[in-house]
């Protein structure tokens, strides 16, 4: 399919856009009344919005909150979710029972709306959004790891490593954490792609980043507006979340077909 | 039997609890005082008092509970503060165009998902193979906050076909649907593919195809009829998260459901609203999957028997 060169360009783009974003800060809330809702043209790459802020700052400082919401989401998501998965699937029992329970508690809430309400009740800011999706985010990974642990531990490594008297931890971070290595990164970059939409969704809501700052979701807000007279206000953030979004689906699926033998059946 | 049924509506209970007991804490999670967010720094402090006996916020927790808990056990959501109407009224009033734009994007997704698929699936490999993964892989990576208003630019804007927004006969609900659907055929498209190419290997198919029967109904009568089975469970669970995604696409439209309410009413901290429907949206998605599961079990035997071990 597409050589795998694409994927990784574009989100090194993504990467450095969002590492040098503070540089491009004040050029990117710069208000200029001369050109307000101005085409792309030689002065403007990817034109100007309704207050004559230049898009293609606004889109390259909307990439910094992109990628700090959804590594941040992913991150703490990952590291709630494999614990609670772990000692769900290892211990078994009650406790297993009980955190089970509660998983589906929060798989009973569709997509993100939970984030939404969240999101909603909490107030605006990048902080309360990145609790709010990983509030959302963890189940996932708790049970996946959950799920992967139940088969995994009637391994016969697992068993010998029992008999041999080791400590449960370190038989839980050395001998069941690595073989979940694969499966999780897999998981770990579909999430980010998951991700990027939802910032941009409550951002689109009006729930995330508050103005002047830029996000690239409330960039397809403010654009929806003027969608007949400038339609590049529209057109510019939603093709930027889709290249990111499209290559961390590619990404994720070489992934898979790569590391994850067993769930590719 | 019994027991499958017993075992699937226990955890249906007890994923209805808890959400309700979350939605409950939603109104704690309010950054300071709830009742100063709601009525603003400068409300009179017979006012304020007033709200909190009327959200209960003045009793401790535990009571709050309990009066929270018997008041959904008689259909009691409270109040909105806005409108004070009933919170359950003013759901009712805004359940129709959610439901219709559910199930018109559920219609969409299917007849865009099931062709592409099986085209898919037949041709493996091929042109038509690449092209309908290229769609799908595209169709999960397209936000639909996005796709609507490049829709509404190209179909409302340009070319006059349909209204921009709202809800008003059969060419509003095009776009909205189309929205709301695409994402859920991408993912469909999919499952219709590998499900059916699982088939295809079956003994059964090959004996068909040696028996002489056309190609089209081997596909069509011998395969398809098999491959159904697990696109039916991932379309029941779409139908709830359906309910979800609706949200954004209804703020795009201007579309008057469930989700649109509950966006105004976070605008307008209407706090009882935004409970109301998140609860309402949830209960739906819980029933939709339960009934979902119960008929998989009804249908394929090795499922309740698989469960009930």
């Amino acid at each position: 399919m597409i050589r795998l060169w694409f994927p990784l360009g574009i989100l090194a783009l993504w990467a450095v856009a969002a590492i040098s974003g503070d540089w491009v800060v004040e050029s990117a809330n710069q208000i200029d009344l001369q050109r307000i809702l101005q085409s792309p043209g030689e002065q403007g790459l990817m034109g100007y919005d309704d207050l004559g802020r230049p898009i293609l700052q606004r889109i390259w400082v909307g990439a910094q909150v992109s990628l700090l919401v959804s590594v941040g989401v992913v991150t703490l998501s990952l590291l709630i979710g494999t614990a609670v998965g772990l000692f769900a699937g290892y211990q078994g029992g009650w406790l297993d029972l009980i955190l089970v329970r509660i998983m589906d508690v929060f798989l009973a809430f569709p997509g993100i709306l939970l984030a939404i309400a969240l999101a909603g009740v909490m107030g605006p800011g990048v902080d309360n959004l990145i609790i709010a999706l990983s509030a959302v985010g963890w189940v996932g990974f708790a049970r996946l790891t959950r799920g992967q642990v139940l088969s995994l531990k009637q391994r016969d490594h697992v068993t010998a490593a029992i008999a041999l008297g080791t400590p449960r931890h370190l038989i839980l971070l050395r001998h069941l954490l690595p073989l979940l290595s694969a499966p999780l990164i897999v998981e770990a970059t579909f999430g980010m792609a998951g991700m990027v939409i939802a910032e941009a969704g409550l951002s689109f809501l009006g729930l995330g980043i508050q103005p002047p700052d830029a996000s690239w979701g409330s960039l397809i807000r403010d654009g929806a507006s003027y969608m007949l007279m400038a339609p590049h206000m529209v057109l510019a953030p939603g093709v930027a979340i889709m290249l990111v979004v499209l290559s961390l689906n590619i990404l994720g699926d070489r992934l898979r077909d790569r590391l994850d033998h067993r769930s590719h059946g | 039997m019994g027991r499958f049924l017993l075992s699937r509506l226990v955890t249906a209970f007890v994923s209805m609890f808890g959400v309700a007991c979350l939605v409950f804490l939603l109104i704690h999670l309010v950054p300071g005082d709830p009742v100063d967010v709601m009525l603003g720094e400068s409300a009179r402090p017979a006012d304020r008092q007033a709200l909190r006996a009327s959200l209960g916020l003045d009793q401790p927790i535990d009571t709050q509970l309990l009066n929270y808990f018997s008041g959904l056990a008689q259909f009691d959501l409270g109040q909105s503060l806005h409108s004070k109407r009933a919170v359950g009224e003013l759901l009712a009033e805004r359940i129709p165009a959610t439901l219709e734009l559910a199930f018109a994007a559920l219609f969409v997704a299917l007849i865009i998902a099931v062709p592409l698929g099986i085209l898919a699936a037949v041709e493996r490999g091929k042109a038509w193979d690449w092209g309908a993964m290229g769609f799908s892989m595209l169709g999960v990576s397209i936000p639909n906050f996005w796709l609507g208003p490049m829709l509404i630019l190209c179909f409302s804007l340009w070319l006059g076909l349909t209204p921009v927004s709202g809800r008003d006969g059969l060419t509003s609900l095009i776009l909205p649907a189309v929205t709301l659907g695409s994402g859920f055929a991408a993912i469909l498209a999919c499952m219709v593919r590998s499900s059916l190419l699982e088939v295809l290997g079956e003994d059964f198919v090959r004996t068909a195809r040696a028996k002489g029967v056309a190609e089209f109904q081997v596909i069509w009568r011998h395969a398809m009829r098999n491959a159904w089975l697990p696109v039916a469970t991932l379309l029941g669970l779409q139908l709830g998260a359906l309910l979800g995604g609706a949200v954004v696409t209804e703020v795009v439209f201007d579309w008057p459901g469930i989700g649109s309410l509950m966006i105004e009413s976070i605008q307008k901290r209407d706090y009882p609203v935004v409970q109301g429907c998140v609860l309402f949206i949830s209960l739906m998605y819980v029933l939709v999957n339960t009934l979902t599961d119960l008929l998989y079990g009804l249908i394929d035997p090795r499922i309740r028997l698989d469960n009930s071990k």
